[in-house]
């Protein structure tokens, strides 16, 4: 057993590559938490059911989008009968998303997505701020 | 019963006749009947226009009020490098607005006078008949449409546009726009914008921007398809011309002279 040494040094080397992962995010203060978007205090129930709009809410804003633009219509009338004005800006992000960075950021974010959205559309708040 | 081959031949040759002719008139009948439902069909009952007084216009010298008023609520950057200025409404000389009226001896009112010059929202446009993705279409109350979701930014459309009435976003517009206006968006780099008649204002009941700002009143926006309209009472009442009418785009924005 003359080469005891090298074989645990070998050993603990070969642990910390393996776990490099787990300590490199314990040091970097990362969690394995969800995005946890922050959902809007004044209204509780979207244009469309919850599971909808968490798989579907991009199929959706293109529709309206259609809407508007192609096919000059402006109403959306929701599932339970509601109507809204099909305006990303002037009804999601006024009437209840107003915090874009804590709603939609952070799901986009978290899943590594980037939309061209805001390359065009103005968030209210932004506009607010520059305005000042 | 027995049937000669004679007889045979007579009563089939017959009933061939018979189906043959029972077919025919069918077909005419019916021709006829389908021509007469789709003709009464197709019937416009809006076609937005505009009519400019450019007398009423010159009255306040260096007003830009219905510029402004436009570039301000549709996120038009103010860029002073005319060869990558975005315009929807700006003043060009009397002149270059209307070359084929071209004379040496041109009204004295008008010589080197501003016209106020925007998209002319053709009826027969030839932007559109040259948009690979149809990122811009004649809607059925006749505004020229942009979808900028969809624009290329091939400029196909600038290059027919006989009125250069589209300009190009050679860069990111934003740093350009002093105050955004959140209720409308603004266009990336690489896309194509213009005037759109303030579609988004007639979805309200609301008359164009340019129209509401004008303190004399000079642009008047109505439907020609309505025979009572403001814009058919001026069009009937004075003479007017329009914009390069030879080419055959059928500008709808009319001058009163």
């Amino acid at each position: 057993m003359r080469d005891r040494g090298v074989i645990y040094t070998g050993l603990l080397v070969f642990l910390g590559i393996i776990t490099f992962p787990m300590w490199h995010d314990w040091a970097a203060g990362t969690t394995s938490r969800g995005p946890d978007p922050v959902l809007p205090a004044q209204e509780k129930q979207c244009v469309a059911p919850l599971s909808t709009m968490r798989t579907s809410h991009m199929q959706l804003l293109m529709d309206w989008r259609d809407g508007v633009v192609r096919r000059n219509v402006h109403t959306y009338t929701a599932f339970n009968g509601r109507n809204f004005n099909m305006s990303l800006t002037g009804t999601c992000l006024t009437g209840c998303h107003t915090n874009k960075a804590d709603f939609c950021d952070r799901c986009h974010n978290y899943a590594g997505v980037a939309v061209y959205c805001w390359d065009c559309h103005v968030d209210p708040k932004l506009a607010r701020r520059s305005a000042k | 019963m027995k049937i000669s081959r004679k007889d045979f031949l007579r009563l089939s040759g017959l009933s061939l006749l018979a189906v043959v002719g029972k077919k025919a008139i069918g077909a005419l009948a019916g021709k006829g009947a389908q021509s007469a439902a789709a003709l009464p069909a197709v019937r416009v009952t809006t076609r937005w226009a505009m009519v400019i007084d450019p007398a009423k216009c010159l009255k306040e010298e260096g007003c830009t009020k219905c510029i402004s008023a436009c570039h301000k609520a549709h996120n038009v950057p103010t860029i002073n490098d005319p060869r990558h200025e975005v315009k929807w409404i700006w003043k060009e000389p009397f002149e270059n607005a209307f070359a084929s009226q071209e004379s040496a001896y041109t009204e004295a009112a008008l010589q080197g006078k501003p016209v106020m010059v925007f998209c002319n929202h053709c009826d027969n446009p030839p932007c559109v008949r040259v948009c690979p993705t149809q990122a811009t279409w004649k809607r059925e109350d006749g505004i020229v449409m942009m979808d900028w979701h969809r624009c290329i930014g091939c400029r196909y459309c600038m290059a027919a546009c006989p009125y250069g009435s589209r300009s190009f976003n050679w860069f990111d517009p934003r740093p350009y726009i002093s105050e955004l206006n959140p209720d409308y968006p603004t266009r990336t780099k690489g896309v194509v914008e213009k005037c759109t008649f303030c579609e988004e204002r007639l979805a309200k009941g609301q008359a164009p921007l340019c129209v509401e700002a004008c303190p004399e009143k000079a642009l008047v926006f109505g439907n020609l398809a309505d025979p009572k309209s403001e814009v058919r009472r001026l069009l009937d009442a004075r003479f007017s011309i329009r914009r390069k009418p030879e080419l055959g785009t059928h500008p709808e924005v009319f001058y009163l002279v």
